[in-house]
């Protein structure tokens, strides 16, 4: 299907199921249940695991197939986030022309990075980038949020380019040429795509269970699969190919009279502006674009999803993704109290061991779970999730991993 | 003139803890070839144990005082530090102000430990994988080192003052014919930056004069060949990671009262510690001393008025741009080796 093998296509119609009946898959306790709390299928969170999801799928084309660790790829995050934001000032609301200057943005801010930033490899890379993430995260935060253009009635520079510490907020002065200055309320009025509106939604009473269809979710689904898709054709692709025999040796790539620079830097690009179509989708769900979107730990972020859902792995990305924003979102809402409930059945004292032995890992120390599990996962599982997966499925079925591998060459080893 | 010195001296207290937490990466990185990106946990790490001392110093008990009462006539209670029943008011009141200086002593065991147990423990299982799994396993180390942190001591920052003798401004302008008032310094920064020099002497004057220092770079010429002539150089690389953590303790311990501690404190120095070791040029122990104290000095410079006027927002950005003008045009950094990290 879609120029896909069997196997890719069998992956891909599985995410395809997978993303459109979310909204089922991500509420499967009751409403109002003890249990409800571990619901993620609201409309927020589901956009978020799609979107950082984007975000890692093009990270990991980058890191997973050239193994050239970028630690500031936030900035292309932001800078599609404002792209999309002016967007939505400037012409209208509708999200495809805003999603369309992200990613055109973000690729051209990537070649500029990538230009200079592909010069060196290693941890000098990895520093570079970084370097030219945290200038513009301080750019965004300081210079490129004061005033531009003076005392102008429209007050649309007031803020700058980038709004500063605030960030960058629609108002019912900017100019939108192509739409409503206001919604029908008075209010700034909400992104749509073609009239349907991103906030909308739909709920679904079946019995005691509360099922949300949100337009947003639907429309960023869509964008993720399109990603996916297109990050499949190019992890099967020659250029794939080439991008793969850069990682395992660079050298000897050289020697057969090849030029990896401009793979690299086309890796870089189409990562970069992965990164803006998150970003740009970001702004399309919640109009709001801030600079800490730029900063160092949003980059580290995405290293850890990839990572812990397995680099080099097509649907690793998107796991990992979706793991961290779960845990973010719903183990961090986990407090003592809710604990002593869960272990009220044990006897007073041992009950409080318990609690007080659980507490520091959930709750406000999600993190401190993360990092264990990231850990964990570098140590042991450098395929992330989906070795893990892979290794038990393979132990179930009393083979070799190796034969179940829906990704079996994205990790074959060179020959040294 | 004046504002020329002001600078330089503002930008010394930066420089020195830049220059203190590169120089600890460098040598772990030129012994081990690791990448350490838990760096500033060890930074943070020796800041708080400052923060520890301080509040086991100030550990009390309550104490019915006879003299004074409340309103109702009672007696009233005070919390007395158990330190005052040893040493008595005066002098534990005088420790307990001396805690910053004292945890020195205290923080030196703790960080030699942790840096063993995390050498042992950890990074010697990674010397052979690939420099990415290097950084995203210590990557991940430090996130569980500052949420380790954040759990016990809060997100807050901790005030942690320095002693009274050391609290004032020092008119360091008077002494080289300025006007009075002018050039202003207060005396810990001063004293960091003489600490820091102090530091930086020893490890220095270590790793030249004792034969022990002399192996240790022997083995970071050449492991393979000290290896062969029969010395363990894998247990002397193991104490080295102690004194790399060690000195960045200390950098960490003597900055608390220039920065109240908090518990991410250590990776917003560890981004700018890299920027400066890799300008400085990776593994070259001279170099990451020089560009800390010049990227400290530079960043000072850049937030002067009349700069910042020329060029906006030049301070914040100025080290990244020297970073990345270095590396374009010095691949090596101001003083690396040939052939160090160009794989």
């Amino acid at each position: 299907m879609l120029g896909l093998e069997k196997k890719d296509t069998r992956l891909f119609l599985i995410v395809i199921g997978l993303t459109m009946l979310a909204p089922f898959l991500l509420n499967p306790f009751p409403e109002g249940s003890e249990m409800a709390q571990f619901n993620a299928g609201y409309p927020d969170l589901m956009q978020r695991f799609v979107i950082f999801g984007i975000f890692a799928i093009g990270f990991n084309i980058l890191f997973g197939l050239t193994g050239y660790l970028s630690f500031g790829h936030a900035a292309f995050l932001g800078v599609g986030s404002y792209a999309a934001m002016w967007m939505f000032k400037l012409f209208g609301m509708n999200v495809v022309p805003a999603l369309l200057l992200s990613v055109v943005l973000s690729g051209l801010f990537a070649v500029l990075i990538g230009y200079i930033s592909l010069r060196r490899s290693g941890i000098y890379f990895s520093i570079l980038t970084l370097a030219f993430a945290m200038m513009s995260y301080a750019l965004a935060y300081s210079v490129l949020a004061t005033d531009m253009d003076g005392p102008d009635k429209q007050g649309l520079m007031q803020k700058g380019l980038t709004g500063g510490e605030t960030g960058l907020q629609l108002s019912v002065q900017d100019p939108r040429i192509l739409g409503a200055k206001a919604g029908a309320d008075g209010n700034t009025p909400v992104p749509n795509f073609f009239g349907i509106e991103m906030r909308s939604a739909t709920e679904m009473n079946v019995g005691d269970w509360v099922f949300t269809f949100s337009a947003g979710y639907y429309f960023s689904a869509f964008v993720m699969l399109i990603a996916f898709y297109i990050s499949i054709r190019i992890f099967r692709s020659p250029f794939g190919m080439m991008l793969r025999a850069i990682k395992s040796n660079q050298q000897r790539l050289n020697y057969t009279g090849l030029n990896p620079k401009p793979y690299m830097l086309a890796a870089f690009v189409v990562s970069g502006m992965y990164a803006g179509l998150a970003g740009g989708l970001m702004v399309a769900m919640d109009p709001l674009a801030g600079p800490e979107r730029m900063f160092w730990t949003a980059s580290g972020e995405v290293v850890l999803m990839t990572i812990l859902g397995g680099v080099g792995t097509l649907i690793g990305p998107v796991l990992g993704a979706g793991l961290i924003k779960y845990m973010e979102n719903i183990l961090s809402k986990i407090n003592s109290e809710i604990l002593h409930q869960w272990f009220a059945w044990m006897p007073d004292g041992l009950e409080d061991v318990v609690v007080t032995m659980i507490y520091p890992f959930i709750g406000k120390g999600w993190h401190l779970t993360l990092g264990l599990m990231f850990m964990a996962v570098v140590i042991f599982l450098p395929g992330g999730l989906v070795e893990g997966g892979q290794r038990i499925m393979g132990a179930l079925r009393g083979r070799k991993a190796k034969d179940g591998k829906p990704d079996a060459d994205a990790d074959v080893k060179p020959a040294e | 003139m004046d504002a020329i010195l002001l600078q330089i001296l503002n930008g010394l207290d930066k420089g020195s803890a830049y220059a203190l937490i590169a120089l600890g990466l460098t040598l772990i990185f030129g012994t081990l070839g690791v990448v350490n990106f838990a760096h500033g946990a060890l930074f943070m790490l020796g800041a708080f144990c400052a923060v520890t001392l301080n509040n086991i110093l100030s550990l009390s008990h309550e104490v019915i005082d006879e003299t004074q009462t409340d309103f109702l006539g009672n007696p009233l209670r005070v919390e007395v530090p158990y330190i005052y029943d040893w040493f008595g008011p005066e002098v534990g009141a005088s420790i307990i102000e001396w805690s910053v200086p004292l945890a020195i002593l205290f923080s030196i065991p703790i960080m030699i430990a942790v840096g063993f147990i995390m050498e042992r423990g950890l990074i010697k299982h990674f010397y052979k994988r690939p420099h990415a799994d290097q950084i995203l396993v210590t990557f991940g180390l430090a996130i569980v080192l500052q949420e380790i942190i954040k759990y016990f001591y809060g997100a807050n920052p901790i005030p942690t003052p320095a002693p009274p003798a050391f609290t004032g401004s020092f008119d360091f302008g008077t002494l080289l014919g300025f006007e009075p008032g002018t050039i202003i310094y207060p005396y810990w920064r001063l004293v960091y930056f003489f600490f820091a020099m102090i530091i930086i002497a020893g490890v220095f004057a270590f790793l030249q004069f004792t034969t022990f220092g002399m192996v240790v770079r022997a083995g970071m010429a050449d492991r393979e060949t000290v290896g062969l002539l029969g010395i363990n150089i894998d247990k002397r690389f193991t104490i080295m990671f102690a004194i790399a953590a060690c000195v960045a303790g200390l950098a960490g311990v003597m900055y608390t009262p220039i920065n109240s501690p908090n518990y991410h404190m250590g990776m917003d120095f560890l981004v700018l510690s890299f920027v400066v070791v890799v300008v400085g040029g990776m593994g070259s122990l001279p170099g990451a001393v020089l560009a800390g104290f010049l990227l400290g000095i530079l960043e000072s410079f850049a937030s002067m008025r009349q700069v910042v006027d020329l060029l906006p927002g030049i301070n914040q950005i100025i080290i990244y741009l020297v970073a990345i003008i270095i590396l374009l045009t010095r691949p090596r950094g101001l003083m690396g080796r040939k052939g160090v990290m160009e794989d």
